[in-house]
């Protein structure tokens, strides 16, 4: 329950695949393509793609915003998306800002080659982990005294880990902000096509045009960043980009995407899948619902177990609230809880520490890779953990510790293998 | 105003160098045998595409390679939930076997070596990361591959030292040479973190010697430097010598070798012709850049649709032993054609035997042996006869005269049309030419008159029966220059 993987509607891209032999077959009209693919490798994207690809976006923001191929740039994923902005915008040593509790794979992404430092936007449980103002205002002058050149602020808009859509207030104090210190703002959107419930989603371009500012420097200083591995559930085939109203920006990243290409064989494929836009349009509304389904059926299932999680309304995961089975109110006795929910209770959630939360307590459980019957069986067992837990105080008896071990099993020989990956 | 970065603003991307602009002349105007006949034909680019139909008959016959056939697509789920930066097991093993093979199972790879990384460029950029700091620098024998000075030192920061190589032992790298190179950059105070060969070679399409490569290996143990050899091109060889890889000489050498420091990159862009499926391999004896490169590779994971395909091809013993074998062959005819036609107009070629493209010397049609005099030449080739070909210089070669001439990207009838112009290009300079000096030194070559006009009628592969440019009476070449 530790990775993010979309894993709901496998079966609706299985039949389109099955009714269309020749996206499959590398085919255009009868004819092979495979000659031309095979050869392709034009930093510039396949065309075709690209035109879906923004077509896409617009759709999944309501239309309400219209986007240009030309300031598309492909790339191996968001992972490499995300590096790529990095080493385009910021200088070894300069900073972005982003609010906690984050992604823990953008410590990897930002900070390991681009060496950019990452000064956290502290936010809290006493707001539902919105940003606010002073917060951002309070994370920029913590970066000036530790002489750090703050180049912009990054967001998850919707959040990952918190599942939550940026409101309209706090989209406008990012970009009151960004224009106050003349700054970039990057925005990953790679959530953006996982929302079930309202509010509906708002993308940072939208809010920017709603300010009227398109005409202003702020413009260009504004990135998304997409992908479609947590919206159409295919992180393997590594579909990242990067949109950019900043035509040096584009140029350069288009440059660097030479190092993490993707594959023309999955462009071509992707570009067929998005232009049957009927299939899309059903796709989407189809995994939105089924998502929504799987998050009420965690929602309730913890709630029957006394557990809260923050309200949200997309990604693939809850933003869970243990703070009550903590022994106290430290990261210490988050990560024996943690350790209790692994070994004891056989699941794999992601502690708030990882997120880099501020305060100790909340675990990101994901719920849309696995089976129905599979969740079932995770909120059995939560339900069990935390009955013993709020029963005993402070730990299990020996005969729960004793019911309790059976269940360790494959978690832990998975969990014992080396190169853990850091869950997205 | 927040700027971009120096690195997103700086030109060590490389793409003002005129390896480029030739691309772009060619983009602007690319060459169609009906349609565009005029244009200009594209021989900067080391493409193979002299084998893509065995490769697509394979995948006709083989549909369950494909997640998204009827017979492939039980699998779809898994494979494209599949992101594990280890890459798929079954395709790091097909590679290992297919490393192994196209070096005529002289050696052998191990799978857990072998990191999955975005093409070539992707993996010339991570071993860059693994193994040097920004300010750091590599040895390069020149001629390079242009793109090295991306690929190695954008992102990286990290520098390139030339060790330059010169015609007079067939650009052949010397220890001296890396030696003496070695010597001057640690005196400047450059820390040289290791030596970046490739082989075979690109611009020269030769292969390096055992021994070659036995003191190059000694040398690096001697001073605690990196060796990293880009093998992109291990099986285009298509003529005697034999590849020797440097795992073959790591496995024969003594025990006090470090292997710690020996490093291979490959791919599948050349030798398959596939290079828009963007399969780049870093392969490591050394265990924390193995594990370091792994993570890495996170930034320029193959995708995974591509990894199963390619697993399944490259585990086909049948295939690919006909395949390496077939590819050969045609490489070879091409090879042949092409340096055939241009000796019979007196234009010499590096004797090479690997590689998309031959090593073409055209010093003696230089107005002066300077690089400027190689730029006017090269303007020329492309304005005037048409034909996108790489100047030297864009390789550092110190050199001028030389240029890279690829030949396997294109059809037998595009060959005949680019060996016309280069004829009709040389012919005419000798028909335009006053200058007596020029005379006396071609007067040798006069005897290649008749038997080349005779042979030029016969030889139909290299006569296009439509479009005879070919005078026959002036085959000597003169520069076209050179006009009163």
């Amino acid at each position: 329950m530790g990775l993010a993987e979309n894993q709901l509607s496998f079966d609706l891209l299985e039949s389109w695949l099955a009714s269309n032999p020749d996206a499959v077959g590398m085919k255009r009209n009868g004819g092979s393509v495979f000659r031309e693919l095979a050869l392709f490798q034009d930093y510039h994207g396949l065309p075709a793609f690209k035109n879906e690809l923004v077509k896409l976006m617009s759709k999944i923001r309501g239309d309400k915003v219209r986007f240009d191929s030309n300031k598309l740039v492909l790339t191996a994923g968001a992972t490499s998306a995300n590096e790529t902005l990095m080493f385009s915008l910021a200088d070894p040593g300069e900073a972005f800002l982003l609010p906690t509790p984050y992604y823990p794979g953008f410590d990897r992404d930002l900070k390991w080659r681009p060496d950019v430092e990452i000064v956290p936007i502290h936010c809290s449980s006493s707001n539902g982990f919105k940003i606010t103002m002073p917060a951002l205002e309070e994370a920029y002058e913590r970066a000036q005294r530790l002489n750090l050149k703050v180049k912009g602020v990054l967001v998850t808009n919707p959040s990952n880990p918190l599942g939550t859509t940026l409101t309209r207030q706090e989209l406008n104090h990012l970009i009151t902000f960004a224009v106050a210190k003349e700054i970039h703002i990057i925005s990953d959107e790679i959530y953006s096509g996982t929302v079930f419930d309202s509010p509906r989603f708002i993308s940072i371009t939208e809010a920017v045009i709603d300010r009227n500012l398109q005409e202003t420097d702020l413009w260009s200083r504004i990135h998304i960043v997409y992908s479609l591995s947590k919206d159409l559930g295919m992180p393997g085939f590594r579909i990242g980009m990067i949109y950019s109203n900043n035509e040096k920006a584009v140029a350069a990243a288009t440059k660097m995407s030479s190092f993490g290409l993707i594959s023309s064989q999955t462009q071509f494929l992707l570009a067929n899948m998005l232009a049957d836009t009927k299939f899309t349009s059903k796709y989407m509304k189809e995994n939105q619902r089924r998502l929504k389904k799987r998050k009420d059926m965690l929602v309730s299932g913890l709630k029957t177990a006394g557990i809260k999680c923050l309200k949200s309304n997309a990604g693939l995961f809850c933003w869970v609230d243990m703070r009550k089975l903590l022994v106290s109110n430290t990261f210490e006795a988050e990560k024996e809880l943690w350790k209790k929910i692994i070994f004891e209770v056989g699941l794999n959630i992601s502690p708030g520490s990882s997120c880099h939360c501020t305060e100790p307590g909340w675990f990101r459980v994901c719920f849309a890779n696995m089976s129905e019957e599979t969740l079932q069986v995770s909120m059995r067992r939560i339900k069990e953990f935390v009955e013993t837990i709020l029963i005993i105080g402070n730990g299990c008896s020996s005969k729960q510790q004793q019911r309790s071990g059976s269940v360790i099993g494959k978690w832990v020989s998975k969990l014992s293998s080396s190169d853990p990956e850091p869950d997205r | 105003m927040a700027t971009l970065s120096k690195i997103a603003t700086n030109d060590r991307h490389g793409e003002n160098s005129p390896y480029f602009d030739g691309w772009k002349a060619y983009d602007r105007n690319p060459f169609h045998p009906t349609q565009n006949p005029e244009g200009v034909i594209q021989m900067g680019l080391a493409e193979n595409q002299l084998c893509f139909d065995l490769i697509k008959e394979w995948i006709s016959k083989n549909p369950s390679a494909s997640i998204c056939t009827a017979e492939g697509v039980d699998e779809f789920k898994d494979i494209a939930n599949f992101q594990d930066y280890h890459g798929l097991p079954e395709f790091r093993q097909a590679v290992a076997k297919f490393m192994s093979r196209a070096r005529g199972g002289r050696v052998t790879f191990d799978p857990q070596r072998v990191v999955v990384a975005g093409g070539a460029t992707g993996a010339n950029e991570l071993i860059t990361f693994c193994i040097a700091d920004p300010g750091d620098a590599f040895l390069v024998p020149s001629p390079y591959y242009p793109a090295f000075d991306r690929d190695l030192g954008w992102r990286t920061g990290v520098k390139i030292v030339p060790v330059n190589c010169y015609s007079s032992n067939n650009f052949q790298i010397t220890r001296e040479a890396v030696e003496e190179a070695y010597k001057k950059a640690r005196e400047a105070n450059i820390n040289v973190k290791g030596l970046i060969i490739t082989n075979p070679s690109n611009p020269l399409g030769t292969t390096l010697h055992r021994d070659t490569l036995e003191s190059l290996v000694n040398f690096v143990n001697e001073n605690n430097i990196h060796l990293v050899v880009d093998e992109i091109y291990a099986a285009t060889v298509f003529n005697s010598p034999k590849l020797v890889s440097i795992t073959e000489v790591i496995e024969k050498m003594d025990s006090n070798i470090n292997r710690d420091n020996i490093h291979v990159i490959y791919s599948l862009s050349k030798d398959m012709g596939l290079p828009g499926f963007r399969v780049g391999i870093v392969y490591s004896y050394n265990d924390t850049v193995v594990n370091c490169g792994r993570k890495m590779s996170s930034f320029g994971l193959i995708s995974s649709q591509t990894q199963y395909l390619l697993a399944s091809m490259l585990n086909d013993d049948e295939f690919v032993d006909n395949f390496l074998a077939e590819s050969s062959k045609r490489l070879d005819k091409r090879y042949h054609t092409f340096t055939k036609g241009l000796e019979q107009i007196g234009i010499k070629c590096l004797k090479s035997n690997a590689g998309l493209f031959f090593w073409m010397n055209l010093g003696h049609l230089l107005k002066e042996q300077t690089l400027e005099g190689e730029m006017e030449l090269w303007r020329m080739i492309i304005n005037d006869v048409k034909l996108n070909v790489s100047p030297g210089s864009s390789f550092q070669c110190t050199e001028p005269g030389w240029f890279r001439v690829c030949f396997a990207n294109m059809d037998d009838e595009t060959v005949h049309v680019a060996l016309n112009r280069i004829g009709a290009f040389v012919c005419q300079g000798q028909e335009t030419s006053t200058q007596p000096t020029k005379k006396k030194r071609w007067q040798k070559k006069n005897d290649l008159r008749l038997s080349f006009s005779s042979r030029m009628i016969s030889e139909e592969s290299v006569m296009s029966p439509h479009k005879n440019m070919m005078s026959p009476h002036s085959p000597i070449p003169r520069s076209p220059l050179v006009r009163a």
